[in-house]
């Protein structure tokens, strides 16, 4: 017996006789975050559709809490909750009766309907809408009773499409801590392509390009592989390249603009301490000197660009 | 699990102001009916002498407001009926009660249910506007309640092919024509045959099997065609659902 919360085998969905997800396995345990990355059409939101349920897979199966999906959906469906891309609200009702809705429907029992409704509005910022309209609410609003909606049974696995789309920069930030919050106790996955969200936020990382895994792996490994091995130099006299590549532990030097210069240098080595001295020596007007991060966008647009290349 | 569905689709119902206007509309008209068919009665039993031409105060103005009860119907259902599934649909909410525990047979019966108890509504109010007679006559509740049990089984009828015509497109202006379109065929459908009453499809027709209610009788063969009418358009819809799941 293991404890993986959510266990996905070999999904894989046709669409006519293309594969919109392709063989995609993992696993997650209590007390993590998923971050879904990919590009547009990239097989995220088809993934998240067969994880609970809304849509067969072709082949392959999916496990929540060790119950199959297939066999016994109603008692998978009911530790899961759900934010769809298109937020599933019923615009003519009140907050309050959506959410009294959803928890009933989700199995909460009568007489703790109440409470749950009140701790859902509460976690989501909802308190002061509770008698409004959801029809009339903004759009940040409306993606918070979304998400309210989800987390109202204190589901095991929590499954959020695209979560913070339409929030300004405080709900976002709100939200993000949400669900860190819930991330901490139960499991969440989310799908974005806000990169920094997913640092910010997940501690698991998959990276899906035309129904593919590309990556998978804990967030501090697509970090490591970002802050790489170059530093980014500016001097307002910066010397020849050659005289760089005499410090001890520089590659490769080569100037970027007139006063940039970009150096790369063996694993291992910190040559940062010998060029700023060298810098002060020769008299180069060094002004800053900083690790040359590749940004996560370049890692992401690397691993779905190999793949490209490859098939 | 069902009641639950059933209660959320009232609760829909009745926050927009459809439900009730269309609750209003029928209600005037039916107590129109009601009223002309008081004044009626006297006018034709004043000139009919002979024993033999003389019916009873229920079944006389019985028969004209369920006559046309059950033909108002013919109109009301599609209007409330086309939205259960297509304006899901549209709107993008079916994965709201497609992720919940709830089998695709509970949603169904309880969009089912939501709406024929919406309707009874309809149904009880027309029995308690005749049992009114009582006051000043000496009724055959036996009559109403036959009735009763005709029209609401009519009503569920309707309903569940609504339904399956609502789970079949995404406009619920086309589910409302579509079905419509049924059921006005599969009331008058014994009127295409009347030359030729022993035809199986004058049979299917929904009007020949209300007739026995009408006339206060509760025919077991008439029940079972409902039930079986019910029964299958229902199980349609839940095939219809279950494709969205597999075909997506």
């Amino acid at each position: 017996m293991n404890d993986f919360t959510v266990e996905a085998i070999g999904l894989t969905r046709l669409y006519g006789g293309r594969e919109a997800v392709s063989n995609v396995s993992f696993n997650l345990s209590k007390g993590q975050v998923l971050g879904f990355l990919g590009p547009n059409g990239a097989g995220k939101s088809t993934t998240m559709k067969m994880l609970t349920g809304n849509l067969a897979p072709s082949n392959g199966s999916v496990k929540i809490c060790g119950i199959d999906m297939m066999e016994n959906p109603k008692e998978a469906k009911a530790l899961i909750g759900y934010l769809p891309e298109m937020r599933p609200l019923y615009k003519e009702l009140t907050v309050d009766e959506y959410l009294t809705i959803a928890a009933r429907l989700h199995r909460v029992s009568g007489a703790h309907i109440k409470k749950a409704v009140e701790l859902a509005k509460e976690r989501c910022g909802l308190s002061h809408m509770s008698k409004r309209l959801i029809e009339n609410l903004s759009n940040g609003y409306q993606q918070r009773v979304g998400i309210a909606q989800a987390i109202i049974h204190n589901p095991m696995v929590v499954i959020l499409d695209e979560p913070t789309v339409g929030l300004d920069p405080i709900q976002i930030r709100d939200i993000r801590a949400l669900i860190r919050e819930v991330g901490s106790e139960r499991s969440v996955i989310i799908s974005t392509h806000i990169l920094p969200e997913v640092e910010m936020v997940c501690d698991h990382v998959q990276i899906i390009d035309k129904g593919k895994l590309v990556f998978n792996g804990a967030i501090d490994v697509l970090k490591k592989q970002r802050i790489g091995n170059k530093l980014l130099i500016a001097m307002n006299k910066p010397p020849k390249a050659a005289e760089l590549l005499k410090i001890a532990g520089v590659e490769e030097a080569e100037s970027v603009s007139d006063q940039l210069m970009r150096v790369r240098f063996a694993d291992g080595a910190t040559p940062a301490e010998a060029i700023v001295q060298a810098a002060v020596a020769k008299g180069w007007g060094l002004y800053q000197i900083g690790p040359d991060q590749t940004s996560l966008e370049d890692v992401f647009v690397q691993l779905t660009y190999q793949e490209q290349e490859a098939a | 699990m069902i009641i639950n569905v059933a209660r959320k689709e009232l609760k829909s119902m009745f926050a927009s102001p459809m439900g009730w206007v269309i609750l209003a509309l029928l209600m005037f008209s039916f107590g129109t009916y009601y009223l002309n068919g008081v004044n009626d009665y006297f006018a034709v039993m004043s000139g009919a002498m002979r024993p033999a031409e003389r019916t009873g105060v229920t079944q006389f103005v019985g028969q004209n407001v369920y006559g046309f009860a059950s033909f108002m119907v013919l109109f009301a259902v599609p209007l409330l009926s086309m939205r259960l599934v297509s304006e899901e649909r549209r709107s993008q909410t079916l994965p709201f009660l497609f992720s919940a525990p709830l089998s695709l047979t509970e949603i169904v019966l309880g969009k089912f249910l939501g709406l024929v108890a919406f309707l009874s509504i309809l149904v009880v109010y027309i029995g308690a506007m005749l049992s009114t007679l009582n006051i000043w006559a000496d009724i055959d509740f036996g009559f109403i309640v036959a009735n009763s049990i005709g029209l609401l089984l009519m009503v569920a009828s309707f309903s569940a092919l609504g339904l399956y015509f609502s789970s079949i497109t995404q406009q619920p202006v086309v589910a409302a024509i579509l079905t419509f379109i049924a059921l006005f065929a599969l009331m008058f459908l014994d009127r295409f045959f009347a030359g030729d009453p022993s035809n199986t499809l004058a049979s299917l027709s929904l009007t020949r099997h209300f007739q026995s209610f009408a006339g206060g009788l509760i025919d077991t063969a008439d029940i079972a065609y409902f039930a079986l009418f019910i029964a299958s358009f229902l199980t349609l819809t839940v095939r219809r659902l279950d494709a969205d799941r597999l075909r997506g």
